[in-house]
Formats: C-alpha cells, sequence, structure tokens
C-alpha cells in the first residue's frame, strides 16, 4: 500500500493542539487535534506488531481522558496507527500473573473506571476500527458513542474471552447488552464467536460500515451530527425486564448445558448469572462483571486455556524466519483426505492442481469444496474465485509446477514407493514433497528415493476443515529444513504443525489407541457404549472413544492398532475383529458399535448401567502412561508440543490444558500410583511407564 | 492492401498448445456453467501446465457473441479468473460465428506486428444463457411507470399494461436472423441448397456422417483437446454429449423442417446444435518459443477474412479460402486436411459445390474455372458441428485448434480451418506443421 491509511488529517502537532498532546509525549498513543477540534487518538503500542492494551497503555490512555475531561474537544475518535487492525484485547502476560482475586479485582476496577470516564464524557467518541477488535478493543469501542469498522473480511469483532476461561471483564457485558440487547449480546459472549464487518453492522454493533476510502468522512460525519448512542429496540429492551430475565436465563442455562458443563467452563454461566442478577442497573450490573471475572482469573480451567492459547501461538509463529510461501499446491488423491486438504488450501488463497486416477473420483471432492467454499466465504464472488484457484487434474499435468506436493492415496507401500519415485523425477527443485500417510514408516518410502532427506510426512486430520493440527513427521533420514519448510507450509494455510517422528501411529493415534482400545475392553466386559461415552465426555472429551471409533471407522482403527502391535505391547480386542468382519466399519457403514440413522448414532438413554469400577481411571490412564512413552522416547520434543497435539488434534478437554498438563496439576505420584492399582486388578497394560521417574526429577 | 496482405511472410506465428471445453448440448433450460466459467474451465488447466506464468502473457483475447449482462468485455473477466494478474490486458471481440477465429486472428496480427509474443485467444458462448429480453413496448412502459411520481399518474400508468408486453424477446433467435435481408441463419443455407441443387438426402446423409465420425474418433480418443470440466454438484464433463453415434438417413429423414416449416429440407438433425462450449489456444512469436522452451503444434502461415451476400452467408469459406489460397499458391490437391464449420449440412455441401461450380467460380470468386473438389475423406474426418455443436463464439477457435490435432495425429503437413459467418463473411486460416 502506498499511502497509510491512518492519516494524519489536518492534525496540528505543533502548537493549536489541546491540553492533551501539549503537556506530554506518549509512548504508545499519538493524540493530535484537528482543525475542527477533534481530537484524534491513534494507538501505536510500542515494540509490538500488534496493538493490545497493556497497564502502560490504559495508564496513557488515562491520562488523556484526564486531559480531555478538564479541555472538552469536539469530539474524541480513538484509532489505530498499525495497518493490521484496531486492538487485539488485553495484555494476555498480565492477567495470568495476577495472584489472587484481590489483585484481580484491584486491576479490573481501575480499567472499570476509566471505561466509564470514556462512556460518560460530555463529548462525541467515537472508535475507528480498521481490522480486528477484540475482547477488550472492542470493550474499548463499547465505551464510545460511536463504532465505524473497515467493510474488510480482516475485521474481526467480538469477545471471545470465555475461550480463555473468562468473560468480558472491561465492562463489555454491560455495554454489549445495552447497546444491541440481551438476546443478540449474550449468545454472542457465551460462544466467543468473532463477526465479520457486515454482521457486526447488522447486528448493531458497528454504526457505519465503509471501505478504507471512506473511514475518516464517516467518522468526521456522525461527530458532527452528534445523535445519541444506538439503543435496542424497545422488543430487544423487553428482554433485559426485570420479570423477563429469570426466564430468558433458565432458558439460555439449558440451551448452554447442551453445549458445556459447568464445572468444565465455568465462565459463559457465569455471565448469564450476572446478568440475570444485575442486568436491571448498568451499575450493578458492571460491578458484578469485575468481580465474576476476578474470581474466573485464577481458576484452574482459565490458566489452562490461557496456556493453550500461547501455545497455539507458538505453533503458528515458530518457523517465521523458514523462508517459504507456497503459491501452487498438488494433492493427489481426491479421497476425503486428499480433497478436503486441497479445498482447504485453495480457501487460504493457493493454487491447487487435485489428482486422482478419472475424473469421477475428482467430482465428489470438488461438489465437497463447493459447499465448504459456500459455508466459509458466504459471498458468490470469493466462492467462484476458490473453485478457480482449485482444478481437477486427472492427467496430473500440475505435478511440475507445485511447490508443495501432498500424496493422499490408499495406504499401500508399494504404490506410494512408486508414486514418489515419480515425483521426484518431475517435481521442480525445492518443491516439497510429503505423504499424509497415517501408518506407512517414512523410510519405508524415502529409502526408496534418490534424495531420502526430501520426504516429510504432513499428516492431516479429519475433517481438514475442522481440525487445527497437522503432524510433520520426519525420520532420521529427514533434511531438518525440510521440516522446517512443511511446518512453514502448515503455518501458511493456517494449520499447528507439530514435528513428530515417524514411529508407528505418530503422535496423536499411538496416543488415542490404547484409548479406544480399553474402550472396547470395557465394552466387551459389560459397560454399555453410551455409558463409555458419558464418562468420557464427564472427563471432558468432546466425543466419546466408542462413538469416535465408529466414526473414524472401525477398519481404521483396526488397521492402525495391528500397526502399532507389531511395536508395541497392544492387544486387540476380539470385537473389533468381529465387528470389521462381518462389515460394520461404524458411521461410514451404518452401523459399528452404535447404530447410525443420517449420520446420527442411535443411543440408548435408559441403558443399564454398569456398575464397574475404574471406568474414567482406565480410560484416561492409558492415554496419560502413552503420552509419557512417547516423551520417553522423543516423538515429540517437549510436554507442550504434546499437549497442543492432543488438544488440537483430537479435542482432548481443553480446560484442563492437555493430558500433560493434566498429569503434572494431578501429580506424578498419584498417577503412578493410580497406574499401580489399575496393573495390579487389570493386568500388565497399565504398568506405569519408567518415564514418570524422569518427570519428577 | 497487397502490402498488409503479405506481411505474414518471413516472420512465423506458432500455436503452442491449446484445450476446449467439451461441447454440451444446450437442453431447454440454462446450462450448468457461464460463458465466463467456461472459458475459466477451459483455460485453468491449459495455463497450469505450461512452462510459464499465467502473469507473463502478453494479452488475453476472447471471442463471444452473448456474454451475459455480468461479463462486459468477458475477455478480461477470464483473464483475470484465471490468475493473469491485474497487469495482462484483455479484450473481446465479436464477428459473430467467427469470434473465436477473429481473436486467433488477432493475436496472429499483435505478434507479427511485434505487439505482443505470448497471446492466450479463444472463443465462447454458452448459448443455453442465452437471455430474455423485455420487448421495446415493455421497456417503454416500465419506464413511463418509473417515471411517474404521483399516485393518480402511476395508477394511470399501470392501466396501460397488458399482459402482452411480456412476451419475451429470445436474444438467441434473433441473433441467428439476419436484419438487413430478414432471413434466418437455416433459411440462408435453404438458399444455397436452391441454388446448388442439393437435396434432403444429401443434407441428411452429410449429417450422419458428422455424427458417425464423432463417434468414431470418441471412441479411438482422438479428441484430446478436450478439458474434463466439473460443476459444484460432483458432475464432471468429459465429451461432446451432442453426438448420436445411433444415428441414420431413416431416422433424419422424420424430422420436420424447422426454418422453411412447410416445404424447406432444413431439419434440426441436418443443422449444427445449440451448445455451450469454449475453446483456448497458445499462441506465441519465435522468440517467446526459445524463451520459454515451448512445444510447437503447428504454426499460422496465412488468413483471410471474405464478405459476400447476406443471404448466401453459408458460402463464406469459399470466398476466404480463394484467395487465401491464390496468394499462397495452393491447389485443392496441396490441402491434407479440412475444418469447415459445419453450421448447416447444406452449406458445407454449398461450399463444395461452389468450387466445383465453374459458373459460381467465374462470376463469384473471380476465377477462370471451376478451382476443384474436396475431398471428403480429408473433410472434418472427426465430425463437426452438427454432431457435436456449434457455441457460436467457440466453434471458429476450436476448429483451428482441432486441425492442429489433425494434422498431427496424420502426421501430415497443411490444412485450412473455415467459417462462414452470419451477416455474410467468411474467414479461413492456413495451418503447417514443421
Amino acid at each position: 500500500m502506498y499511502r497509510r491509511w491512518a492519516g494524519w488529517r489536518n492534525v496540528d502537532r505543533e502548537g493549536l493542539g489541546t491540553m492533551a498532546e501539549k503537556q506530554k509525549i506518549y509512548l504508545n498513543w499519538k493524540p493530535g487535534t484537528d482543525e475542527e477540534g477533534i481530537l484524534w487518538c491513534y494507538l501505536d503500542v510500542a515494540d509490538k506488531s500488534t496493538n493490545v492494551l497493556s497497564s502502560t497503555v490504559l495508564e496513557e490512555l488515562e491520562q488523556i481522558i484526564s486531559a480531555v475531561e478538564s479541555d472538552l474537544p469536539k469530539g474524541v475518535v480513538i484509532a489505530s496507527a498499525k495497518e493490521n487492525g484496531f486492538i487485539a484485547g488485553a495484555n494476555i502476560d498480565e492477567f495470568i500473573t495476577t495472584k489472587d482475586s484481590d489483585e484481580a479485582l484491584a486491576y479490573i476496577t481501575r480499567i472499570h473506571d476509566l471505561f466509564n470516564r470514556i462512556d460518560s464524557l460530555g463529548c462525541a467518541t467515537l472508535s475507528l476500527i480498521n481490522g480486528f477488535c477484540l475482547g477488550g478493543g472492542l470493550e474499548l469501542a463499547l465505551a464510545c458513542r460511536y463504532r465505524v469498522a473497515l467493510d474488510d473480511p480482516k475485521t474481526r469483532i467480538g469477545l471471545p474471552e470465555v475461550m480463555l476461561g473468562i468473560h468480558p471483564g472491561f465492562g463489555g457485558t454491560m455495554r454489549l447488552i445495552r447497546l444491541i440487547g440481551a438476546v443478540q449480546a449474550i449468545p454472542l459472549m457465551l460462544t466467543g464467536r468473532t463477526l465479520d464487518a457486515r454482521k457486526a453492522k447488522k447486528l448493531g454493533v458497528i454504526d457505519k460500515i465503509v471501505p478504507e476510502r471512506q473511514m475518516q468522512r464517516a467518522a468526521l460525519n456522525l461527530i458532527r451530527k452528534n445523535a445519541p448512542r444506538r439503543t435496542p429496540s424497545t422488543l430487544q429492551r423487553l428482554a433485559n425486564h426485570d420479570l423477563v430475565r429469570p426466564l430468558l436465563a433458565k432458558y439460555m442455562r439449558s440451551e448452554l448445558r447442551k453445549k458445556a458443563n459447568i464445572h468444565h467452563y465455568p465462565a459463559p454461566f457465569a455471565i448469564i448469572d450476572l446478568w440475570e442478577q444485575k442486568g436491571g442497573s448498568e451499575k450493578g450490573m458492571l460491578k458484578a462483571e469485575a468481580e465474576s471475572v476476578a474470581k474466573l482469573f485464577i481458576t484452574e480451567t482459565s490458566r489452562s486455556l490461557v496456556r493453550l492459547f500461547k501455545l497455539q501461538d507458538r505453533l503458528k509463529s515458530k518457523n517465521s524466519d523458514v523462508d517459504f510461501k507456497a503459491k501452487h499446491i498438488h494433492v493427489i488423491g481426491a479421497g476425503v483426505m486428499g480433497g478436503d486438504i486441497a479445498a482447504w488450501c485453495a480457501l487460504q488463497g493457493l493454487t491447487v492442481t487435485l489428482q486422482d486416477r478419472e475424473p469421477k473420483f475428482i467430482a465428489p471432492a470438488m461438489k465437497r469444496a463447493h459447499k465448504l467454499f459456500k459455508r466459509k466465504l458466504k459471498q458468490t464472488r470469493l466462492v467462484t474465485a476458490a473453485m478457480d484457484r482449485l482444478i481437477p487434474d486427472h492427467k496430473a499435468l500440475g505435478v511440475e509446477k507445485a511447490d508443495v506436493i501432498i500424496e493422499a492415496i490408499v495406504e499401500n507401500a508399494e504404490a506410494k514407493i512408486g508414486l514418489f519415485k515419480e515425483l521426484e523425477s518431475r517435481a521442480k527443485e525445492g518443491a516439497i514433497l510429503a505423504t499424509n500417510t497415517s501408518s506407512i514408516p517414512l523410510n519405508e518410502i524415502s529409502q526408496h528415493l534418490k534424495n531420502a532427506e526430501r520426504l516429510t510426512g504432513i499428516h492431516f486430520f479429519n475433517p481438514v476443515a475442522k481440525m487445527q493440527l497437522v503432524e510433520v513427521i520426519h525420520s532420521a533420514q529427514t533434511g531438518e529444513h525440510w521440516v522446517d519448510k512443511a511446518s512453514a507450509f502448515c503455518q501458511q494455510i493456517s494449520r499447528l504443525p507439530v514435528p513428530v517422528v515417524s514411529s508407528p501411529g505418530f503422535l496423536v493415534n499411538r496416543i488415542l489407541t490404547p484409548y479406544l482400545l480399553e474402550a472396547v475392553a470395557l465394552w466387551e466386559e459389560g459397560v454399555p457404549a453410551e455409558q463409555i461415552d458419558k464418562v468420557a465426555k464427564k472427563f471432558g472429551m468432546p466425543m466419546g472413544p466408542v462413538e469416535l471409533a465408529d466414526t473414524v471407522g472401525l477398519d481404521i482403527c483396526l488397521s492402525v492398532s495391528q500397526n502399532m502391535a507389531a511395536t508395541l505391547n497392544i492387544t486387540i480386542p476380539e470385537k473389533l475383529h468381529q465387528l470389521v468382519d462381518a462389515g460394520h466399519l461404524g458411521k461410514k457403514s451404518g452401523r459399528g458399535f452404535y447404530q447410525y440413522e443420517k449420520g446420527k448414532a442411535k443411543k440408548d438413554k435408559n441403558m443399564t448401567i454398569s456398575s464397574l469400577p475404574d471406568i474414567e481411571d482406565r480410560m484416561v490412564m492409558r492415554i496419560l502412561n502413552e503420552c509419557v512413552a512417547c516423551l520417553d522416547e522423543g516423538i515429540v520434543e517437549d510436554k507442550d508440543l504434546l499437549d497442543a497435539g492432543m488438544v488440537f488434534g483430537t479435542g482432548f478437554a481443553p480446560f484442563r490444558g492437555g493430558p500433560m498438563n493434566y498429569a503434572l496439576n494431578k501429580g506424578t505420584g498419584d498417577v503412578v500410583q493410580t497406574l499401580n492399582d489399575l496393573e495390579s486388578k487389570y493386568g500388565e497394560r497399565f504398568c506405569a511407564h519408567k518415564g514418570w521417574q524422569q518427570l519428577d526429577s | 492492401m497487397v502490402e498488409q496482405k503479405k506481411q505474414t511472410k518471413g516472420k512465423s506465428v506458432f500455436i503452442v498448445d491449446g484445450s476446449r471445453t467439451p461441447y454440451i448440448r444446450a437442453r431447454g433450460v440454462p446450462g450448468p456453467f457461464h460463458a465466463a466459467d467456461l472459458a475459466v474451465l477451459a483455460g485453468r488447466g491449459l495455463l497450469a501446465r505450461q512452462n510459464f506464468e499465467a502473469a507473463e502473457l502478453d494479452e488475453v483475447i476472447l471471442g463471444s457473441t452473448m456474454p451475459s449482462p455480468d461479463e462486459a468485455n468477458i475477455g478480461r473477466v477470464v483473464a483475470l479468473r484465471l490468475g493473469c494478474g491485474d497487469h495482462v490486458p484483455a479484450w473481446t471481440v465479436q464477428r459473430n460465428c467467427a469470434s473465436g477465429m477473429q481473436s486467433v486472428d488477432s493475436a496472429m496480427r499483435n505478434i507479427l506486428a511485434g505487439r505482443s509474443d505470448l497471446v492466450l485467444a479463444g472463443g465462447v458462448d454458452a448459448m443455453s444463457h442465452g437471455p430474455l429480453l423485455f420487448s421495446t413496448a415493455m421497456a417503454t412502459w416500465l419506464g413511463k411507470f418509473y417515471a411517474a411520481r404521483s399516485m393518480p399518474a402511476k395508477l394511470q400508468s399501470i392501466s396501460k399494461f397488458r399482459p402482452t408486453l411480456l412476451k419475451p424477446v429470445i436474444a438467441l433467435l434473433r441473433g441467428l436472423t439476419d436484419p438487413v435481408v430478414g432471413l434466418n441463419m437455416g433459411q440462408t443455407a435453404e438458399e444455397i441448397a436452391y441454388h446448388f441443387g442439393i437435396d434432403r438426402l444429401a443434407m441428411d446423409s452429410f449429417a450422419v456422417q458428422s455424427h458417425l465420425r464423432l463417434a468414431a474418433a470418441q471412441a479411438e480418443n482422438k479428441l484430446q483437446e478436450i478439458e474434463v470440466i466439473y460443476d459444484s454438484d460432483g458432475n464432471y464433463y468429459d465429451h461432446d454429449d451432442g453426438v448420436r453415434p445411433d444415428s441414420s438417413v431413416e431416422k433424419l429423414a422424420k424430422l420436420k423442417p424447422v426454418f422453411d416449416r412447410e416445404f424447406g429440407m432444413v431439419t434440426a438433425g441436418n443443422s449444427s446444435q445449440i451448445t455451450d462450449g469454449a475453446a483456448w489456444l497458445i499462441l506465441a512469436s519465435e522468440k517467446a518459443v526459445k524463451k520459454h522452451y515451448l512445444p510447437v503444434l503447428g504454426r499460422i502461415v496465412d488468413s483471410e477474412w471474405a464478405a459476400l451476400k447476406p443471404a448466401e452467408m453459408g458460402l463464406g469459406p469459399v470466398h476466404a479460402m480463394t484467395p487465401l489460397m491464390k496468394r499462397q499458391k495452393l491447389k485443392v490437391e496441396d490441402i491434407d486436411n479440412w475444418e469447415i464449420n459445419e453450421a448447416f449440412a447444406a452449406q458445407v455441401l454449398g461450399c463444395i459445390a461452389a468450387w466445383k461450380d465453374s459458373k459460381y467460380c467465374r462470376d463469384e470468386l473471380h476465377l477462370r474455372s471451376a478451382f476443384g473438389e474436396i475431398d471428403q475423406q480429408k473433410l472434418n474426418v472427426n465430425g463437426g458441428a452438427i454432431a457435436l455443436g456449434h457455441p457460436v463464439g467457440s466453434s471458429g477457435a476450436r476448429i483451428v485448434l482441432h486441425l492442429c490435432h489433425v494434422l498431427e495425429q496424420a502426421n501430415v503437413k497443411r490444412g485450412i480451418a473455415s467459417i462462414c459467418i452470419g451477416g455474410g463473411q467468411g474467414g479461413a486460416m492456413l495451418i503447417e506443421r514443421d
């Protein structure tokens, strides 16, 4: 871009300014008054690429507001001098260091005071939003009278605090409800969903959405008009009535319970509580919000979720120094995985050629891709562009041009070896050669190549568009820079790469398999599938192991288990063989452990509950024990990456921060003791791995 | 004038590669693809397999006769969608049935003039998406209705509405009618049949031959230029679906004439089909061929445009081919293969007849005697528009591309592609392999 959009229009920095900028030079704020007497405060947080509301930023804002109060300008505009967006939220590092809820409350109260002062300024106030505007950033914008946002896909607006185990704490709960009504506002806060510019405008969160060229004029126009703040419609306001609130709250709570467990995720329930109890008074609600969030700050859930958030950041940025940008991806195999990988890459803006033997194998993938694009992109123009980027290629003409070649054909080593030999001779120099295999050791293929260093595994999870994790598989033969390149590619397409050593099951399937097999064993011992799944969900798994096995496909579970059984000490329950032999492969064949109707498992709600003990422990302990085995064998670099893999690859109870975080919080002694007990009751598969001792030291 | 016509000498324009969509027969409702979609689907695989990037093209030229309202300068729309980037100029040409050949010719002229080295040229039409238009009377009524401000004025305007105003104008039918002489294209074919005494059986036999030849070519997988295309509903299209392998003279004899309804001979069976499709060629200068190590499919040696009576537009090919061949000192026997677009069986047979007719050759083509007889074994060897259809803007590019493949498959040297043009014109292009 040849011109910064955040132009310093008509701002006099020399002499005519107000008190605010005359008295002081700020580190993070660049305030200036224009000839009309409007104060433009540009936020440009020092030494950071993204604006966040740290305490120094807020302290400086306090000073600016004090100056404004003593010499009122015609209006105040809060804007960002950074091109990537407005404000990403509060500074997470600051709030995880708060020791107790009193300290947290003091921190919160000060910010509340500041935002209340902004809210009650005697002049027009406006936030000029040029991109993301999240969490604390939106709460600041909500304290202003108006909000103008850039009409662009990069604009994301929302209060995602619940994702960190807390809820909005800078007055956002009250102010969003005041602006758009509880019925619209509360679901936004409960889900933490972010909105694009158009949706935000439709809901009333944003007053005007405009292209970049109109940003300043739109802001000026609103300030000159000096109209009152937007209010919800009468009907929407009715939801806040003292008699209506309890009814709505009850309904919202029952809906929420279907999706979240209050013991695992207390924050969203707290939002409903504080609105129900204090929603009638703005002041009361603000006070209740501060107290509630101060308590949530120090919960285990919040600590775990914040840790995961930071881990996610680490995975997003780890290879930022690798100079690799792919333009053209060639995917071979248009089955569920290959087709969906291709569609995902096209969605991310890359040109993709999708190869399979015949057009008839590619056509269904094009249909799925179209569905994905429609859901994600909405606008016809963008869907067309994405479809144009996804090029079916049954003649394999895209190989020579591709920067990344991903193989996702049948799990047959012979076929893969033949394919990669051909690819190696045709691919351009520097192009990544990767296999999406989930069971064939990397070396089995790479040893047949001229350059064995080059082959990596890029192992996606199903469904590709939903699962953020990608295992980047390498062996001793794999060149380190190829692993880095593969990781950089994953980051380019917004997936989280975790480098994993090639060994049976890699990381995620390796850890999941004993857990799934234990579930099958429990089933064989007479525990109903429904009960097994319920226990696992109560622990915090997104889906029970029996249903998960059905969803993955029992044939795949069996082949992965057999593949691992060769080297690891696991026994495969007879029942799994029987089901696969009978053609009951799970969801895809309509029957596995469950019967399926229209893709939904038929669960018996009145099953006879088994009184078998240790159900949860037996499943969870096998996960934990396998995790330690993986760490001990160096399958993955450290326990943080292991936790990230399990959470982003399987949805392992995020509020527990991943299996290792859970084990360490529980105490390794406790875990080993439980394992010993289980071993004495159920046999040596529960024998505590020797790695636990090293963890202790 | 002579100078300009000889300018092709010395420099060469190479056909590097090309592709087309299958031609998809219109089935009475708008087909699965818009014109721009077809052009993108035909071109993106083609570009993906080249040694150069789309952005390295010097220009994109697309022939089209009826782009939709969303496709103003459809050439540019398609170039952008093909990933050529912001900086590759693109334009659209319209010469009715020869729009696709016009784009190839324009690309060739620009390469010869040194303005371009690497050009993507082609043609497209989605005939099944031909718009339905309001009549002028309806448009006038609507204009008055919108202009009426007050309620009484509005009511008065409404009172003048008649349901007949809603009768749509079918753009496709209008486009296929010559506004100057008042004949539709089928009637011009009837004129030619009358002139040369071509009977119904000859027409139907020619049509059957077209179908059988295409069916055979499909069975032998000879139509390598086809790019399989996919829609968003899980369907794919990999062959020209207008073909009738079981076509026979007996079956065609049962069809009723559609243009001169009572006493005519031209039927839907011996005319080209209404079809959706797109075709592209990549044309390159010698410089570009060397720079990007491009393969060479063929060389465009010369081209010609000619005009004649609109009522005999179907004879356009002989009017264009004659001066071209005279200039290149070629006799009929020197041509290894012919691709003459089959707008109507009567019209292709008319072209053959015209060159055999010494009176016509003398009076209309300024020759001393009959020019010669085209060997039908060398003409449209894999069938033509009667079997696979005639997406008007696309056909001119298709026959040039297909001729290249025919010459290559037969391993022969020289061919001519020629096309008749509604309104009374003809275009011809001489292709050689080295």
